[in-house]
This record gives C-alpha cells, sequence and structure tokens, in this order.
C-alpha cells in the first residue's frame, strides 16, 4: 500500500533556511544541508526546496547548496522558487532534483507546465498553488502570496493538470503560519477529483492536524509543513508513529 | 569499476552520489568500449521506452549491453532501465526490448483498480523473494516508485508490491537484475541493494 508522505519544506535565502509567517518577516534559522541531512535520518520521506532569493548570487548560491544536499541525502527532492523558463529546470534537475514546483511562473507563462511536461516528464512538474478566500470563491495568488492575480483557483489546477502537472501542492495562504491545522475545506473544494498526487500544506500545528488531515481526505497523498519541523515542535519519528497507530499508511 | 550507462535519458547526479556515498567510483559510459571495460553495468533511465531504444541503438550501445550480459557481467537496470531489459514494450507503439528478462512492458493501468492514481509515485512496500539484492533487506521495507507502466507475463520476478495489485518491483535472471523503484532515493533501504549489486 502506497504511503502517506511527510515533506518538511525549506525556504532558503542566501544559501540558509528561513521560515516567517503569512510569507512575511523570514528570518535565517538554519544551514540547509545540516537540516535536510537531519531530516533524511528522522524518516522525513521527501524535502522540498523553495528559493526565495531574488539576486544572481544568492541563486548561485541555491544551486551550490541544492548539489550539496543530493550529494549526501539519499531521498526525493523537489525544488521551487524563480523557476520561469525550461533552463530553470534544467539548471535545478542537473543539480539533483527530482522534481520542479512551478508557481508564478507558470501564471506568467501558461504554456511552461506543458512544455516541461513534453520535455521531462509529468512526474517532474509540480503545480505550486498560493490560494485564498476572496470574494466568496477561491483565488490563486502570485509572487510569494503577494499578488492577486483575479484567478479562480479551482479552474486554474484543473488546468495545469490538463497540461501535464504531475502533482499538484495546494498551500492555503488563509492557513499558513497559523498553526491551527490544515485547510480542509479548502483541500477539499478544490483537489478532491484531482488525478495527479495531491499534497496539503499551509497550518500544520500538531501531529492531530496531520491524522485529521489524512482521515478526513483519504485521497491526499501528503503533508508538507515547514516551521513546525525546524523548531522541532513536531517530531518526525513521533508522527509518523502516531500515524501508524490511527492506521494511516507511512513508511517506518 | 562500475559503469553508468548514459545516453542522454535523465538525471544521472543522484546514482552517482548514492554509490560515492557507498565507496564505489563509477563512471559514465557513452560508448560500446566503455561499458566493456567496467566490471559491472547499470542501466538508467528515465522518459518513454521508445525514445530509449532509439539512443540506445544509436550509440551502439543496444547490442553491448546484449553481448556484456551474456558474457555473464552484472548488469542492474533501474525504473525505465529494469524496462529495457524485458522482450518488448507496449508503451505508446511496440518496441523491442534487449530481451534479457523474458516479459513485457505493459500499462498498470490494466490491472490496478480504477481511481487509484497515476502515475504510482511515493513509497511502497516490497514483497521479495530469497535473492542476493535482497540480503541486508527486510520484507516490507518501503522504496521509492515513480511509474505508469510495468513488467508484466514475466517469470522472473523477484519482488512485487501492493498498488491495489501486485506490481513487479525487481526481476533478475542470473546475472542480470531490474528493480522498478528508484534505489538512489529510497534511503537506507535503497542504499543497502546498491550495496549489495556491487558485491553481486
Amino acid at each position: 500500500m502506497l504511503r502517506k508522505r511527510i515533506i518538511p519544506c525549506l525556504d532558503v535565502r542566501d544559501g540558509k533556511v528561513t521560515k516567517g509567517i503569512n510569507f512575511l518577516g523570514n528570518r535565517d534559522i538554519a544551514d540547509p544541508v545540516e537540516l535536510a541531512d537531519f531530516y533524511s535520518k528522522c524518516g522525513a520521506d521527501e524535502l522540498v526546496f523553495y528559493d526565495i532569493t531574488a539576486s544572481a548570487e544568492g541563486r548561485a548560491l541555491f544551486t551550490d547548496v541544492l548539489r550539496r544536499v543530493a550529494s549526501t541525502v539519499f531521498i526525493p527532492l523537489t525544488v521551487g522558487g524563480g523557476i520561469r523558463t525550461l533552463e530553470d529546470f534544467d539548471r535545478v534537475l542537473k543539480c539533483g532534483a527530482d522534481k520542479v514546483s512551478v508557481n508564478s511562473g507558470a501564471i506568467a507563462d501558461k504554456t511552461l507546465i506543458r512544455r516541461a511536461s513534453e520535455r521531462y516528464g509529468s512526474q517532474c512538474v509540480v503545480i505550486s498553488a498560493d490560494v485564498a478566500r476572496k470574494d466568496g470563491g477561491y483565488r490563486v495568488y502570485g509572487r510569494g502570496g503577494r499578488d492577486d492575480t483575479g484567478i479562480d483557483a479551482e479552474e486554474w489546477i484543473k488546468y495545469c493538470v490538463s497540461e501535464g502537472a504531475g502533482e499538484v501542492v495546494l498551500n492555503s495562504i488563509d492557513t499558513d503560519g497559523v498553526k491551527c491545522g490544515f485547510d480542509i475545506e479548502m483541500l477539499e473544494a478544490l483537489c478532491k477529483d484531482i488525478s495527479v498526487p495531491v499534497v496539503a500544506s499551509g497550518g500544520a500545528g500538531k501531529t492531530e492536524d496531520f491524522i485529521a488531515l489524512f482521515k478526513a481526505l483519504p485521497w491526499v497523498d501528503a503533508g508538507l509543513a515547514a516551521s513546525v519541523f525546524h523548531y522541532k515542535e513536531i517530531s518526525i519519528p513521533e508522527l509518523k508513529a502516531e500515524l501508524s497507530k490511527c492506521c494511516i499508511p507511512v513508511r517506518l | 569499476m562500475l559503469a553508468i550507462a548514459d545516453y542522454g535519458v535523465g538525471n544521472l547526479f543522484s546514482l552517482q552520489s548514492s554509490l560515492k556515498s557507498l565507496g564505489e567510483s563509477a563512471y559514465f559510459a557513452s560508448r560500446p568500449e566503455e561499458l566493456k571495460r567496467a566490471d559491472r553495468i547499470i542501466l538508467p533511465g528515465v522518459g518513454a521506452f521508445g525514445d530509449a531504444v532509439k539512443k540506445l541503438r544509436e550509440t551502439g550501445m543496444f547490442d553491448a549491453l546484449k553481448e556484456q550480459a551474456k558474457a555473464g557481467k552484472p548488469i542492474l537496470g533501474i525504473c525505465l532501465g529494469m524496462q529495457l531489459l524485458l522482450e518488448k514494450s507496449l508503451e505508446f507503439g511496440t518496441f523491442e526490448g534487449l530481451g534479457l528478462i523474458k516479459g513485457e512492458v505493459r500499462p498498470i493501468a490494466e490491472v490496478i483498480p480504477k481511481g487509484l492514481k497515476i502515475p504510482h509515485i511515493g513509497w511502497n512496500g516490497l514483497s521479495f523473494k530469497p535473492h542476493p539484492l535482497f540480503k541486508n533487506i527486510r520484507q516490507g521495507d518501503c522504496v521509492y516508485f515513480v511509474h505508469s507502466f510495468f513488467a508484466a507475463d514475466c517469470p522472473s520476478i523477484i519482488a512485487t508490491t501492493d498498488y491495489g495489485a501486485n506490481l513487479t518491483a525487481a526481476v533478475a535472471e542470473e546475472n542480470v537484475a531490474g528493480c522498478q523503484f528508484h534505489p538512489e532515493k529510497s534511503g537506507a533501504v535503497g542504499l543497502a541493494i546498491l550495496k549489495s549489486f556491487c558485491e553481486f
């Protein structure tokens, strides 16, 4: 039976892992290579790295971090942040990324997902959608959650999957950093009938939040979180042991 | 020395790094003579079967792999590399494979229940027969899969995984073996399998 995945997310800026609240106020907290190794040894099923630097120097530093992580950590690595062209896909795939996550880049260029999935395969292309409630609906946000794109989230996710995205990460801006649980209502509304794996993101505060997620939505494939893991509020081995006790299949 | 067959399909960085972490030095082989001087060969691969066969033929490695296998050299196919070992594939047409392992490559959609997601992506448990590749792992240990096709009508299955149906996870006939999952992405369990291949 396929196991539910537990995925720590590392936001990297200038070679360091950062974590802010509601997308703002990031502060540096750890060495990404050490942290990645620690999570891999703890039983993380996959790691996500977001490059949140804007400068060329920062980008080079990120690529170097990625190469060092991929040399020492042998679990799947997903990379996102600043992916706008096929050359960006190439750059991170050559450094050991297994999957590439696109967000603003796919909004700016509606052909990016199709071209990337044709070249690298759907399994390699992840659509990461930052979504918030607005005017009684769900709206896609760009630029790290700052810009309301005016795009309807349900239509957007369906479009991305039809274009070849092989996985959907749904990040609820409304619950991100709030630590009151995953946005089960939003996931149910937007991802229930998606034919590719769905990763829930935003809102995990405690072990029970992961149990509630997988109990309420058995079709969700993975739970992603950052600060609760970085600050050791949740230990991955304990989390997986608890999920297993609740008959949720995990890799132990 | 171990050769990783490089025919321009997929990213080999993680595979080479994982072997290095085991103290095994591996080089990339993109020509037949480079395969010949190896003690053992890994055939990786992602993407489409037809493209991969075309590239293997263009580089002359298609025949070279068959020769090396017949000469008794240990060969491990990974993911698409495992599928290439079989006689033929029905992925986007019908293509002839290396024919080193009996069986053919068919869509998993034919055997898994409706409603399960395709590709089969993620960590799943192994159920295996005794085999040197598995000497240092336990029944039920999880490995990482990413695939939409599988080895069918294969008498040489040495491991399966349960995804609504028993899917082929590994095959072997004498010196030739293949795994559908990615050992280089399967943490400590995957490294143990790669290590065993290096001692195969």
